[in-house]
């Protein structure tokens, strides 16, 4: 210190330390809180943009799908209403004989008629009845005590079986049996009729199920099932094997009995299950739940699917018939979720993930916003440095073209031509193009005017004088000695600019006449509070991304005025 | 000062007329969906002619079957004297409709602007003043975050709080549901319920603009010899500032406003699309979007016209306020 005392005069360059102009402009810049505010908030916006693309796990349009519980109606249970015919093997029993039996069945006939062969119906149970065919051989007419007994048609009447036939109705039997074939007896008190019967069907209401597929019931088997069960018996024998019956009320479950344990076999219910869906395939273990649950009057029961998840059902009653719904779940579209680990913020309309379109339709933001202020600053330097240079007419032709341009109502030329755009159905992605075209058109003209009157001033100075003394080619004078005075102005305007443009991107967006669906931006993003709902339950999908918008366009702004500031220090005091 | 003046509403004219031209060319690239559709709905009615016979029709009805130059001349001719044809969207003529929304969009602006100036110059003064100070900063905040804000996010926040969590206000319209069974008064009192929200965006919106060039000009006018003078003089802060810096300030202000004032008459599209107050804005935001050319055309002419006269004015002013200023 004492050395320099001493030898330092007022013009010592090490006395006076001396800054670069830009270096000035650096310094000042970085003594403004609200510039390095907007400095970290566009970096950190340039960090989620362009980085936060690379580094999200889901793409801009994936679609997140989600399961669903949704109870859908799977099965329905009836009471059955109907008699069910189980035809004998190797018999018929035509459906108009089946109409004719119903008839016989109300009127508590015990023999009809149908197509020329005579039915006799055999009440076996309640609704239970057993058909089987009429082979006429005799009547017995009793009149005042006497009985007459004719043969039928042609039929032979051996006397052994006229015997027996007198002997059967003097004892009032119904049947009787003579060289193992048997005779049956109906009719009234007057005559008798004689035949052999010959089982072609049995009608009941009740319906079998078996529990393993491929087991077939036969006709027997049903016959004598059901016998069984309208005796009251727990046990019965068909074709040599042993069954045991346990009913239920209206149900009964039968269990084949192989080496004494007994198995499941087959389930006689009179309840139809069917599904609602044809593709379904309803088990028998489905069937005996329902069941249960319908004779316990249960509303709900579960049962272990085939993929070993445990279903939920519940069951609705209307009358007399059950509706029975599974919850099942379902494959859909995960349309607004709320914020989740997996979803920071969410999912939008398409179910697609928020963060990650914000992420890329900030990118879209801030390209559109850079292309659009490299094609303004282009044509302003280029018209106003060469309106400001050569004055004249050139000016004047120059400056009529800025007027012309600067009168055009930008918003709504650029609405009607994003609706022409929509007419046309341009692909979104030249949409684009076409978007930073236009704006890039209409904002030129207040960066020439700046840069003509800029240059209108300078170009009276001494230095470009010089410059015209030293032979310097004009566009030369113009790109490299004046444009570069410019500017300072012309990064102020470009970073205002570029908040500017970004709003106005939104803004067309948001009304959907910018960038459309499928690429994000955060106009676009917005749009979805144009539906009340969304508005009102859904700050997630709209917030965040006006939030972006404000951030960015507030940041470029701090960041121009705090470079204004920096370059022209005439505003401090 | 006439001679300045009538030249320049000369070249305002000469300018007027290539916009125009520039926005006609540029509508009559609009595939004519709306004609085709027209064409098609008459032809598709029994006993009708056919769709091309129709769209000729129409494409001549609707001045749409010569070129572009001759459509402009066309369209040109029929508005110098004041007809601007029937709208396609509205089915009535253009001024008609013109004149039945124009006021609803002046008394928003009105409002709107009034308010701006009463809140603006006195926070932009008070910031310059307090330059660096809390103030400022809070001043200078505020104004950026009006600047920056997207109007339509703004407007939809608006709605959320005061109209859906509140229940202050309604979400649209100019009128309330019962607003035929109201008196005179109370009708009034409807009105302006309804221009509460859209006023309030309005203002926030742009009034960051006023402040900031209030600011700026307050700061320069601060830092000027006169100024230093007066303080010098040892008059006091109150007296420099009231005397002679806001008179001063005034002048660039003045000139700025006036600039503003045929503004007024342009309406404030996207909020009132959003509020769907039945304004200028939103009546030909809804003409455009269905490429209803007719008003359209006179719609962008109209708001050319309001910025040229609004340069004009603001230049004639600079020169009426400022004594020191001598147009050549």
């Amino acid at each position: 210190m004492e050395n320099n005392k001493k030898n330092m005069a007022l013009d010592d360059e090490q006395r006076v330390r001396v800054l670069s102009p830009s270096m000035l402009v650096f310094k000042r810049f970085i003594r403004n809180k609200l510039a390095i505010v907007g400095t970290f908030i566009i970096i950190g916006m340039f960090l989620f943009a362009f980085l936060g693309g690379l580094v999200s796990p889901y793409g801009e349009s994936q679609v997140f799908m989600g399961y669903e519980t949704i109870s859908k109606e799977y099965a329905s249970v009836t009471r059955n209403k109907e008699y069910r015919y189980t035809v004998a093997e190797g018999k018929e029993f035509p459906s108009a004989a089946r109409a004719t039996m119903i008839l016989a069945v109300n009127k508590g006939e015990s023999e009809f008629t149908a197509m020329d062969q005579t039915y006799a119906l055999t009440k076996e149970g309640d609704q239970f009845y057993r058909i089987s065919l009429m082979d006429k051989l005799a009547t017995a007419t009793s009149l005042r005590g006497i009985k007459t007994i004719a043969a039928v048609g042609e039929k032979e009447l051996t006397s052994e079986l006229k015997t027996a036939f007198e002997t059967a109705l003097t004892n009032k039997e119904t049947s009787f049996e003579l060289d193992g074939v048997t005779y049956y007896i109906n009719g009234d008190a007057k005559t008798s009729v004689l035949s052999t019967h010959e089982d072609v069907a049995f009608a009941s209401m009740k319906i079998f199920d078996v529990y393993a597929q491929d087991t077939q019931l036969n006709y027997n088997f049903k016959l004598t099932a059901q016998r069984a069960i309208s005796e009251g018996a727990s046990e019965f024998t068909v074709d040599g094997n042993d069954y045991k019956l346990e009913v239920e009320e209206e149900s009964a479950i039968v269990y084949a009995m192989v080496n004494g344990t007994a198995t499941e076999y087959a389930q006689i219910t009179d309840l139809i299950v069917q599904p609602i869906d044809s593709n379904t395939f309803l088990d028998i273990t489905f069937k005996a739940l329902v069941e249960n649950a319908i004779a316990d009057g249960e509303t709900s029961f579960t049962q272990i699917d085939g993929e070993g998840n445990e279903v939920t059902y519940t069951i609705e009653r209307k009358n007399e018939q059950f509706t029975v719904k599974a919850d099942s779940k379902t494959q859909v579209i995960q349309i607004y979720a709320k914020p989740s680990k997996a979803h920071w913020l969410g999912t939008d309309a398409n179910g697609m993930d928020i963060l990650t379109r914000l992420m890329y339709g900030g990118r879209i933001s801030l390209i559109i916003g850079f292309i659009v202020v490299i094609i303004q600053v282009t044509l302003g330097v280029v018209l106003g440095g060469i309106a400001g240079y050569f004055g004249k007419w050139v000016d004047n032709l120059i400056m009529r073209i800025v007027d012309i341009f600067y009168c055009i109502p930008s918003l709504p030329l650029v609405i009607i031509v994003g609706s022409i755009m929509d007419q046309m159905k341009i692909d979104p992605q030249v949409r684009i193009y076409f978007l930073m075209l236009i704006l890039g058109l209409l904002g030129w003209p207040g960066i020439a005017r700046m840069v003509r009157g800029q240059i209108l001033s300078l170009r009276e100075q001494e230095f470009m004088t010089a410059a015209e003394a030293m032979g310097i080619s004009i566009p030369r004078r113009i790109f490299k000695h004046l444009i570069p005075n410019v500017i300072p102005q012309l990064i102020v305007m470009a970073t205002m600019g570029l908040g500017s443009i970004i709003l106005t991107e939104s803004t067309l967006s948001f009304l959907g006449l910018g960038v459309k669906f499928p690429f994000a931006s955060w106009g676009n993003i917005i749009s979805a509070v144009s539906n009340v709902h969304v508005m009102t339950n859904f700050w997630f999908v709209w917030i965040p991304a006006g939030m972006c918008i404000l951030l960015t366009v507030l940041a470029f702004n701090f960041i121009g005025d705090g470079l204004r500031d920096a370059f022209d220090p005439k505003m401090k005091r | 000062m006439r001679k300045y003046v009538l030249k320049r509403i000369a070249t305002s004219v000469v300018i007027l007329f290539f916009v125009s031209l520039i926005i006609y060319s540029i509508l009559r690239c609009t595939p004519t969906s709306y004609i085709e559709t027209l064409a098609r709905e008459r032809a598709s009615q029994p006993g009708s002619k056919s769709y091309a016979e129709w769209l000729e029709q129409l494409n001549a009805v609707y001045g749409m079957d010569c070129g572009i130059l001759q459509g402009f001349f066309k369209w040109l001719g029929s508005a110098v004297r004041g007809e601007f044809g029937d709208s396609w969207f509205y089915n009535i003529a253009v001024t008609e409709k013109f004149s039945s929304v124009i006021w609803d969009s002046f008394f928003l602006g009105l409002i709107s602007f009034v308010l701006q100036i009463l809140i603006a110059i006195p926070l932009g003064i008070l910031s310059a003043r307090k330059q660096y100070s809390k103030t400022d900063y809070a001043v200078t905040v505020i104004a950026l975050i009006g600047i920056s804000l997207p109007t339509f996010f703004f407007a939809t926040i608006l709605k959320l709080i005061f109209s859906i969590k509140l229940g202050w206000f309604d979400l649209y319209g100019k009128v309330g549901r019962y607003y035929d069974q109201l008196s005179t008064w109370g009708k009034f009192l409807d009105v302006a319920k309804h221009y509460v929200l859209p006023v309030l965006t309005i203002v926030i919106v742009s009034i960051g603009s006023l402040m900031r060039y209030t600011r700026t000009n307050m700061l320069e006018v601060l830092n000027s010899d006169f100024i230093r003078t007066a303080r010098a003089k040892g008059l006091s802060e109150s007296t420099v500032i009231n005397k002679h810096a806001f008179r001063n300030t005034l002048i660039p202000i003045v000139t700025i406003i006036g600039g503003t004032l045929p503004g007024l008459f342009s309406g404030a599209m996207i909020t009132e699309t959003l509020f769907q107050i039945p304004g200028i804005g939103y009546t030909s935001y809804q003409a455009m979007v269905s490429g209803d050319i007719p008003f359209a055309m006179f719609y962008m002419t109209f708001m050319a016209a309001l910025t040229l006269m609004g340069n004009l004015i603001s230049d004639i002013l600079y020169a009426v306020v400022d004594p020191r200023v001598r147009v050549g």
